[in-house]
């Protein structure tokens, strides 16, 4: 009896660890799912979660039997045990599994299904680069919007999402959702989410890709319905005119200083400069974003400053060298500037 | 019972004569500021006072952009010119141009109260590194 409770208590330390992590601020939780296909890999964790802690406690329980119990052990043939135990038991268990993974794994492809319903997803392209995220999207047009680190999605409505990438193969994860999918050299892969209700969560990248790896984050935010249309237009505009001396300061110093040698701001072009880079994200409405470095920092004018004039303490060995040779009230200016394109 | 010296009392008294408490100067308070707070603010880093400085007991405050602030609670100047007071720290924190037109430092739309509880935090910082 030692044994069992001794197995029972483990059990539900466990189980209390498990309600302990569901317990974090969820943003970034495989067990707190925010769409369709993150319910069912939820209930799926759990099942193997509580399957796994059930069968540990078992084991853990015939253990004590044995080691407390040896005389009333006596009667049992091994070959019982190995037989039940080892073959039978794991046969129905790892069936039940399959039967039920086949019945619900099919749910998880959200693009098939929303297909097979005769809906056609939104179509969003994600292209992972060290190490931050490029994402595009596709108008009815031909004309595409481009823009970073955050993916814009209406609620409610399947998002599919074509992965690739422009150097190693990453990873992209965003646990509330989804699974992981890979984004390989060469190739397009296609994953599709959908979230139920307007909001943001975070996802990152899930495959080791280089040295800032970790910080290689990202943002889907989700619009009511009848708002995304009007977020895609706000971005599709060219970015804002500087409206005081010190934001035009700002703006000529992005040209003097190359900046648009990597970047790109829709509509900014002046004498021979140009703002049309394509190495880093495209800043036309960075002021717009939630944060900068690929979720590195909160956005703002501090912030801006920090990153432009010390992007390498902040994210070392990232592309954008430290803009340190400004002088403050230009650093400062510059940085007013990109936050006011909003 | 007879009364006893207090011994242990008087040997903590002779102790703390030979302590360098003695030569430190008061500790900086900041009227209303709350260190706990300012330590929120600092490591939530919405103004980015992290992206530019080294504070010691922030989480990922490595810049180097603008000068470290360990040791704030013991330090002269501000700025390179105003003395280190809490008015004045408060003032620098919240309003740098106002100060000096030409620092690198952005107004980052900090408030009074936040750019006092991140005094009182930055008061809290007195290890002089050896």
């Amino acid at each position: 009896m030692r044994g069992r409770a001794a197995g029972v208590a483990k059990a539900f330390a466990i189980v209390s660890l498990v309600l302990a992590m569901t317990a974090c601020s969820g943003e970034q939780a495989v067990l707190a799912p925010r769409g369709p296909a993150g319910d069912v890999l939820a209930r799926f964790s759990w099942l193997l979660f509580i399957g796994g802690a059930a069968i540990f406690a078992g084991t853990m329980a015939m253990f004590a039997f044995g080691l407390f119990m040896p005389e009333r052990t006596k009667g049992i043939p091994p070959i019982k045990l190995i037989v039940f135990g080892g073959v039978a038991f794991p046969v129905v268990v790892l069936t039940a599994l399959s039967v039920y993974t086949a019945a619900v794994g099919g749910k998880v492809d959200l693009g098939r299904n929303a297909r097979a319903e005769g809906r056609e997803p939104v179509r969003v392209n994600v292209d992972g680069v060290m190490w931050w995220w490029e994402v595009e999207y596709p108008q009815a047009d031909g004309s595409t919007v481009k823009s970073a680190n955050e993916i814009h999605v209406p609620a409610g409505r399947p998002v599919e999402i074509h992965l690739t990438t422009r150097d190693v193969i990453h990873s992209f994860w965003v646990p509330t959702l989804h699974g992981k999918m890979d984004l390989i050299p060469g190739r397009t892969n296609r994953i599709t989410i959908q979230m139920d209700e307007p909001g943001v969560v975070r996802g990152q990248c899930a495959e080791f890709c280089g040295l800032q790896h970790t910080l290689m984050s990202f943002w889907v935010v989700a619009h009511p319905p009848d708002e995304f249309d009007a977020w895609i237009e706000a971005q599709r505009r060219p970015a804002a005119e500087p409206a005081t001396p010190e934001l035009v300061r700002g703006r000529d110093a992005f040209l003097a200083s190359g900046c648009g040698s990597c970047h790109q701001v829709r509509g900014l072009e002046e004498g021979a400069s140009k703002a049309g880079g394509a190495i880093g994200p495209d800043l036309t409405h960075i002021g717009s974003r939630l944060s900068l470095g690929a979720a590195t920092l909160p956005n703002g004018i501090g912030p801006l400053s920090g990153w432009i004039a010390g992007s390498q303490q902040i994210k070392p060995g990232n592309r954008m060298p430290s803009y340190h040779h400004l002088d403050g009230e230009t650093l400062t200016a510059l940085a007013a500037y990109l936050e006011s394109l909003k | 019972m007879a009364m006893r010296p207090p011994y242990a009392a008087l040997l903590l008294l002779l102790a703390a004569c030979g302590d360098d408490e003695m030569s430190a100067p008061a500790p900086l308070t900041v009227t209303g500021g709350v260190a706990e707070r300012g330590r929120s603010v600092l490591e939530a880093n919405r103004y980015g006072c992290a992206a530019c400085h080294v504070i010691p007991g922030i989480a990922g405050a490595r810049g180097l952009v603008g000068p470290p602030l360990n040791a704030m609670g013991l330090r002269g100047y501000i700025a390179g010119r105003m003395p280190n007071k809490p008015e004045n720290m408060i003032h620098w924190i919240a309003h740098p141009r106002s100060v000096d037109p030409q620092t690198a430092m952005p107004e980052t739309g900090i408030s009074e109260d936040d750019a006092r509880h991140v005094a009182a935090y930055l008061y809290t910082l007195r290890t002089v590194p050896r």
